[in-house]
């Protein structure tokens, strides 16, 4: 593996030259655990150890929470009922496993845009970022599905609404639905089928957790100054760097501690805040509520999704180009998507030859900016489908758009980046204030 | 400058937390029940006699099937004596058995019957499935200190009727404050007085309503006093666990920040 020169592991015992022969797993954990991190990151790295516990976490809460579980339309919401009533410790599980959910999301939006801020998707880490993209796919399904499980009023209908997306594509859309659902509308066999996907997602995406570290430890980590570390020889490289052991594990576990403090007040003081009161309702498919919600961390790309009514004008060409074939629903359905494909291509829309915002005097304010479009469109998407709303979210889905499509590409050959340091170890030292003269002992 | 982003996140969660619930009409009246708050408790005493109030009064249109009778005994609940249950729940409740095929007196292992005779929704998580609050600004934050207001608005449709009436296709419909509509289906239950406590408290409307409102807050959520206590020992030790961390984490990258 390439990468950043470092010490490597050295079977020193009999024992461990026996194994490291025939597997050489304690070589990989060591290297991967040990690998030479830029001292100088901040606290917006702190969000990939976050993640992974919330993945564990969701993980193990969920194992527990299916041994008392039924996915049955019949069952399913008592069963839910009798893990908050009759199981040890059941309402805990299941309140950790509902609001584990929104950490996981409050986490991942983080990270996102901090890669997006510090350029951490540019060159050479553009796998690392897809790679990213597809775990945060895998995320959205697998919290949608599990939405589903607890056969509560929003569940059904969310699951109603969100499956409806599919029958909007053209020809094929009605079949794919019902191919999806296992049946002309959400019924026992689709809560089956998400109870069993919403099992099995979270192990692919360990799997690509796996590959998403693998990737980044080999271009090695980003940083807030963009600048690589050098790789000329050890020595330079320690200059630039510390061991992920034990300087970013206690940094990062000092943080999970602060942030786990305000998640466990929130399970243990209010842990329905996030949800919605509707799904203490048994689902009952001849009652639709008043309004249809998706969970809070869907809203800005719902807000997209229902941006584009068919009084848009892009979409009247789009309806007149195509025949009629491509409607507003359609449309609604491919922004939603496009939205988070933009995301996904911002390594090679971004023509900015300079890594990170902090040296980009005119991205800072597009970034900001759109970062308030992403609020703004959280909020627009719990609104109901009415004016002002509609035209404020159609407003935030051309900037999301305007952002990668345009902003990004224009930027790199526009603006005047401001001077970056020259290493990381400058950066570090200036932040700390520290003469960089020398002992003599050294 | 991500402290900004962190913030904003946080103002977005409250934001979208409270738009979920939005969109209820009616006044729901801010009671203030014991159970409010990071430390509040449900008042034993209270729970017992909204037992009361369901039993002789709600139970004739209302189920609440997914409480098990035996927990009128756990502590942070009513928490009736092993007797006590078992002869409540013979004396007022008949139960189907498949096996008898016949009705038999309730006993502890069974659940609160289902009620769906007149078509009134069962009561279990009703405390949960209503919000009564959205503040401060829509945040939905005054959660923490208030509830979810479930039992307020409860306390609130019991209290909110005003003597109007109205038939509209061959149901009556009686006006109520607190109702989304302005116009409930529900025929004014309580008058006040309608039950005489063992305890001597008073049997006015709106100490029956708290009352009751209270008793279905825990039916609702009858786990709510460990769940506290759990959130309140996590939340020490973690803010404990995070102080000794500090510490570690500032003393060793002391030699890599202030090398000499």
């Amino acid at each position: 593996m390439s990468g950043i020169p470092h010490d490597h592991y050295e079977p020193k015992t009999s024992g461990e030259r026996w194994l490291h022969k025939r597997l050489p797993i304690v070589g990989l954990l060591v290297d991967t655990i040990m690998i030479p991190t830029p001292k100088n990151l901040n606290w917006m790295w702190i969000w990939g150890i976050i993640l992974t516990f919330c993945l564990a976490l969701q993980i193990i809460t969920g194992i527990v929470l299916v041994m008392h579980y039924t996915p049955h339309v019949d069952m399913a919401f008592a069963s839910v009922e009798h893990i908050m009533r009759d199981v040890n410790g059941g309402y805990m599980l299941r309140y950790l496993h509902a609001n584990g959910a929104s950490l996981f999301f409050v986490a991942v939006y983080l990270h996102i845009f901090r890669g997006l801020y510090y350029g951490s998707y540019k060159s050479p880490r553009e796998v690392t970022w897809i790679v990213g993209m597809l775990i945060y796919l895998c995320m959205m399904g697998t919290a949608f599905m599990g939405y589903v499980l607890p056969w509560g009023q929003m569940s059904f209908w969310g699951a109603t609404v969100i499956t409806g997306l599919f029958g909007a594509i053209p020809f094929v859309g009605e079949a794919l639905q019902t191919w999806l659902l296992g049946g002309p509308a959400v019924d026992n066999a689709t809560l089956n089928r998400f109870f069993s996907l919403h099992y099995l997602l979270p192990f692919v995406i360990a799997a690509l957790v796996a590959v998403h570290i693998w990737a980044f430890h080999t271009t090695g980590n980003n940083n807030p100054t963009g600048v690589e570390v050098r790789r000329g020889s050890k020595a330079e490289a320690e200059k630039d760097t510390v061991p992920f052991w034990p300087y970013y594990v206690i940094k990062d576990v000092f943080a999970l501690a602060v942030i786990l403090a305000v998640f466990w007040a929130i399970v243990g003081f209010m842990p329905n805040y996030l949800g919605h009161p509707d799904n203490y309702l048994e689902a009952n498919p001849l009652s639709t509520p008043a309004h249809i919600v998706p969970e809070w961390y869907f809203l800005p790309f719902y807000a997209i999704l229902r941006a584009f009514t068919s009084e848009v004008w892009v979409v009247q060409i789009a309806s007149f180009v195509t025949g009629g074939i491509v409607d507003a629903k359609f449309f609604g359905v491919l922004a939603m998507f496009g939205a988070i494909i933009a995301m996904a291509l911002a390594p090679w829309l971004d023509t900015s030859s300079v890594r990170s915002g902090k040296y980009r005097p005119q991205f800072k304010w597009w970034f900001w900016l759109l970062v308030i479009d992403f609020i703004a469109l959280m909020w627009l998407g719990a609104m109901p489908a009415e004016e002002p709303y509609a035209s404020f979210s159609l407003i935030g889905a051309a900037y999301w758009f305007g952002y990668f499509f345009v902003i990004l590409p224009l930027l790199g050959v526009f603006e005047k980046p401001l001077p970056q340091p020259a290493t990381i170890e400058e950066d570090f030292e200036s932040h700390y204030g520290k003469s960089s003269t020398k002992t003599p002992a050294e | 400058m991500f402290r900004k982003l962190a913030l904003s996140s946080a103002v977005v969660l409250g934001l979208a937390g409270s738009a979920f619930a939005a969109g209820e009409g009616g006044h729901v009246e801010d009671f203030d029940f014991s159970f409010e708050g990071p430390f509040g408790a449900f008042d034993q005493a209270q729970l017992q006699r909204g037992l009361q109030v369901f039993t002789e009064v709600c139970s004739a249109c209302h189920g609440l099937r997914y409480v098990p009778l035996r927990s009128l005994g756990d502590e942070g609940g009513p928490h009736f004596s092993e007797d006590e249950v078992r002869a409540y729940a013979a004396q007022n409740f008949e139960i189907f058995d498949a096996e008898l095929d016949d009705y038999r007196p309730a006993t502890p292992t069974d659940h609160f019957p289902v009620n769906d005779g007149v078509g009134a929704p069962d009561l279990s998580l009703m405390a949960k499935a209503r919000a009564g609050f959205h503040g401060p600004y829509g945040t939905g934050l005054n959660q923490l200190f208030k509830g979810m207001g479930g039992a307020e608005y409860i306390a609130s449709i019991l209290t909110g009727y005003t003597g109007e009436e109205k038939v509209e296709a061959g149901t009556t419909f009686y006006e109520n404050t607190a109702f989304s509509t302005g116009w409930i289906a529900m025929a004014p239950p309580l008058m006040g007085e309608d039950v005489e406590y063992a305890d001597g408290h008073s049997n006015a409307l709106d100490h029956e309503a708290q009352d009751v409102a209270a008793f279905l807050m825990w039916a609702a959520e009858p786990k709510m006093m460990a769940r506290k206590q759990a959130g309140f020992t996590g939340v020490i030790f973690l803010v404990i666990l995070a102080s000794l961390l500090y510490l570690t984490n500032k003393r060793l990258w002391r030699p890599i920040k202030h090398k000499l």
